[in-house]
């Protein structure tokens, strides 16, 4: 099947078509999974553990069933099925029983006729604890042997060495996804024993698989449907509340809503790993990376998750985007009673971004060379081995010019502003001009895309052609990044239709297009409404005797010879396409082998200004080249960018889930800071477009890569404006006005600071 | 039971105890438009003008409005075609998962309303209650920039 870019095609590929949900959404008339109402529904609530890890002696539901309007309380006893759910491995109970784990861990759930009375029942079950000692220390339990995955990588000469060396510790604080709508959905009970799920999640797919398992049902019994997202940067790529829901409408035969509220939403999702990282970097006098070695620890939490694979992103992408002679890689992902982590955008890339370019930067001041001359000597690129895993890179990955086209863009003037709104501090007054210190920090981030590892990664779309137009259905989640967009614009370019039209199936009605993550929508799905367009156009072409189809009909020698409509009298005009990426294969035993199906690099320049006294930071300017393969949809892919960067500033400088003895001390927007419209960075970002080899149109995804190096970036500028060493993200006022004594530097180069090329 | 007009229309409602406006308007009055996604006036996703001051429609008890004018996001465009915000909001890709969408056209609405020319720092200001997780502002301020016609060169 041969596909091209039909020229004259409005709304095609390459131009910034505006999304089809903007003007819903613009007007509040969107609905988003928490507008969702049926008749005779009621609201659900959960019972969550207050400790970490408890023994449950007893549960008495008898005070909450006495409230009027309470209909059920359910516990683990009344869960058919294995009770059991996880992405890679089923082992969480739907509610906890015997023993649990973390702090906020469902242990019962109750349904009653309005929302305020089932949050009053959830608070009158009673629950009796014997409270257990928490193990709540990543390295500790690493040293017990309770890990989720060990991994040790190994690649390259074992006995090279550079003549420089330069060693540190980091470590990297949790990061919550806050999406701003929180977990939400509608169980609606069919009558017969099944149940329609109305849920907003990242893969509508694995959340079927795992509620049919764990509730033992057949799987046509349950079906489930997109229902508005409102945000998700991984958070809903894990099960929630969707058992729940479900149980609760077949157990009452009625409709069932659930809606968290944002304490609860913070416990109810998993999070970004905080990570330990050690590192040691050796490079010849010339500034060739010889030897990379690194030891990495990621804090599970309670439950499995996708630790495995955020481990593995960890240690693949250990070294960046450079080459080395000789590699030693060891991590493990930590079983510990912390709050349960697991995908956040840049899934396990960003850790370590964080700490090898904190590494090239000393090695730079090290080797008395500029730092982005450093990273340019030792580039990866096409035809390049990736230094851990030993695989031949076949795609595009321009480093190089991704570097290259940062380094040379404007800086911004060296002057600070009067503005107060534009100082450390802002419109508190508490720094005055003359006490802001700029400084400039460059840093370069790489990840796969899409899935690794030999999973059986694929996604389904089905082209149907109507007499309106064409018809793509997909059961793949739109979390607000622009999927449905693209999709509309490669069906346009690839039919030469202009009427198309993205419908969202559910469960039953088309198979899964994996999950809304790993930068993969716009590749996976894309590549199936790519060749799903193609073959509707070709099979209507092939009836109709033409040569040429748009909204009309299609076309012969310029005349008109069949309507639309008059092309299905034969019956439906339809393909089922399954859209596979190049196969990858399981790691061999030192962690070699052709992992990944593609890679992607990105390079930022952050800008910030600081008030070296009080440790107060204001990020300036962050701009950015990324590498996207080819822009479908520029205007799309400004908006993962510049949305990605802020997330990654957010954990530069402010956004962390405070942890005591497994209890989190900040589950609310008034004690997790997140950057607001004051906070935001001026961004600038080029595109770098160099086509992928399977993606459609040679397009890769963009959602991940601005969220990798923009956080090392920040720190890397907050390390040039103060000399302060910043071992540890998000950097707290103290790391700057006293430094970090809790986590030193090893390296003799401590006192010298970076100075990125300006 | 409490008497309001919201968008211009005489409503009734019968909140419960102490509940909020934002509830009331989402769940007895069907205007779900109004998000709730912090119910602590952290991110202004339930934004709404309360007798020409704007709010955050979770902290506002629902019977404290009582005999109160609300304008929601359901009644803030022009006469049944998007105002000027929205529509520079929807082209300049300000619109991403939307739910922190309707909050800020209505903060912006209402700080147009008294400042039809605002510079950027002050579009920044006075959008500094309404949090965005999506699209880092920047999309938001280029459009709301061009409306003031204060655009930065």
């Amino acid at each position: 099947m041969t596909t091209l870019v039909r020229p004259g095609i409005v709304g095609g590929v390459g131009t910034s078509l505006l999304r089809p949900d903007g003007i819903p959404k613009i007007k509040g008339e969107f609905a988003f999974s928490s507008d969702l109402e049926a008749e005779g529904m009621l609201w659900g609530a959960t019972v969550r553990s207050p400790h970490p890890r408890a023994r449950i002696v007893a549960i008495d539901a008898a005070p909450a069933l006495a409230i009027s309007g309470v209909r059920t309380v359910l516990t683990q006893d009344d869960v058919p099925g294995s009770g059991h759910f996880g992405l890679e491995r089923p082992d969480q109970p739907v509610l906890a029983f015997g023993e649990t784990r973390y702090w906020g861990q469902p242990v019962a759930i109750v349904a009653a006729e309005d929302h305020e009375t089932a949050r009053r029942a959830a608070d009158a079950v009673r629950i009796e604890y014997e409270v257990l000692a928490p193990l709540v220390d990543p390295a500790e339990a690493v040293r017990l042997g309770s890990t989720f995955r060990t991994i040790e990588i190994r690649n390259g000469d074992p006995d090279a060495h550079g003549e420089i060396v330069v060693t540190g510790e980091y470590e990297v604080g949790m990061q919550d996804q806050a999406p701003l709508g929180t977990e939400s959905g509608l169980a609606i009970p069919d009558g017969m024993g099944g149940v329609d799920l109305h849920i907003a999640t990242q893969w509508l797919h694995a959340d079927h698989e795992q509620v049919v398992a764990a509730l033992g049902l057949p799987p046509d019994q349950i079906r489930l449907h997109n229902a508005g997202v409102g945000g998700a940067f991984g958070s809903r790529e894990d099960i929630s509340l969707q058992i729940h829901l479900c149980l609760l409408a077949l157990r009452t035969g009625r409709p069932v809503k659930m809606v968290y509220d944002r304490a609860e939403s913070f416990v109810g999702h998993v999070h970004r790993h905080p990570a330990r990282m050690r590192y040691r970097h050796e490079a010849d006098r010339d500034g060739t990376l010889v030897r990379v070695e690194a030891d990495l620890v990621f804090d599970g939490g309670a439950y499995a998750s996708t630790s495995s694979a955020v481990l593995a992103n960890g240690c693949y992408f250990a070294v960046g985007p450079y080459r080395a002679k000789s590699v030693h890689i060891t991590g493990a992902s930590a079983r510990t009673n912390n709050p349960t982590a697991g995908a956040m955008r840049g899934f396990g890339a960003p850790q370590p971004c964080f700490a090898y370019e904190a590494q090239m930067d000393r090695l730079a001041a090290a080797l008395g060379m500029d730092p982005v001359a450093l990273r340019l000597r030792n580039a990866l690129g096409t035809g390049d081995r990736i230094p851990t895993t030993n695989q031949v890179i076949v795609g595009s990955l321009p480093t190089r010019e991704v570097i290259e086209s940062v380094a040379a863009m404007p800086l911004p003037d060296p002057e600070t502003a009067d503005d107060p709104r534009s100082l450390p501090g802002g419109t508190g007054l508490t720094t005055p001009p003359g006490a802001v210190r700029r400084g400039i920090g460059f840093a370069v981030g790489i990840k796969n895309l899409a899935f690794s590892e030999s999973f059986d990664d694929f996604s389904e779309v089905r082209g149907v052609l109507t007499a309106d137009g064409l018809e793509l259905h997909t059961a793949a989640c739109e979390n607000g990044q622009g999927m449905v967009t693209v999709l509309e614009q490669i069906g346009r370019s690839a039919s030469g239709l202009q009427r198309v039209t993205v419908v969202f199936a559910d469960t039953s009605k088309i198979g899964s297009a994996g999950s809304t993550s790993a930068s993969r929508q716009t590749q996976m799905t894309g590549g199936a409404a790519l060749r799903a367009a193609t073959a509707v156009r070709e099979e209507a072409l092939r009836r109709g005797g033409g040569d040429h189809l748009d909204d009309a009909g299609v076309w012969r020698g310029g005349r008109l010879v069949a309507p639309l409509a008059g092309l299905l009298g034969d019956g439906p005009i339809e393909h089922l396409e399954r859209f596979r990426h190049p196969p990858t294969a399981k790691p061999d035993a030192f962690g070699r082998g052709d992992v990944h199906a593609g890679f992607v690099v990105a390079a930022h320049r952050a800008v910030v200004d600081v008030d070296p006294e009080l440790g107060l930071v204001r990020v300036v300017r962050l701009d950015t080249a990324q590498d996207v393969g080819r822009a479908l949809n520029p205007l799309s892919i400004l908006g993962q960018i510049e949305g990605g960067i802020m997330q990654g500033v957010g954990l530069a400088v402010m956004e962390e889930i405070v942890l005591e003895g497994g209890v989190m001390k900040n589950a609310s927007f008034t004690d997790y800071l997140l950057p607001t419209f004051l906070d935001a960075p001026q961004v600038e970002a080029i595109l770098v477009e160099q086509p992928d080899h399977w993606g459609p149109f040679g397009a890769k995804g963009v959602g991940e890569p601005p969220t990798i190096s923009s956080t090392a970036a920040v720190a890397a500028a907050i390390r040039d404006a103060t000399g302060a060493p910043i071992n540890r993200v998000p950097v707290r006022p103290q790391d700057i006005a006293f430094g970090s004594p809790e986590s030193p530097v090893t390296s003799h180069q401590q006192a010298k600071s970076p100075r990125p090329r300006s | 039971m409490i008497r309001i007009t919201v968008n211009g229309v005489a409503r009734t409602a019968d909140p419960a105890g102490p509940e909020s406006l934002l509830t009331t308007l989402r769940d007895r009055l069907g205007l779900p438009g109004s998000k709730n996604a912090c119910e602590q006036g952290e991110c202004g996703s339930c934004s709404v003008i309360l007798d020409g001051e704007l709010v955050c429609s979770c902290l506002v008890m629902a019977a404290d409005a009582d005999g109160s004018e609300v304008r929601t996001i359901e009644g803030i465009d022009d006469h049944g075609t998007l105002n000027a915000i929205q529509e520079a909001m929807v082209g300049a890709g300000g619109v991403q998962c939307g739910f922190c969408t309707p909050g800020i056209v209505v903060a912006a609405t209402h700080l147009f309303e008294a400042n039809p020319h605002p510079t950027e720092g002050e579009i920044r200001e006075a959008l500094a209650g309404n949090i965005c997780r999506c699209t880092g502002y920047g999309a938001i301020v280029r459009a709301l920039t061009a409306v003031a016609g204060t655009e930065a060169s």
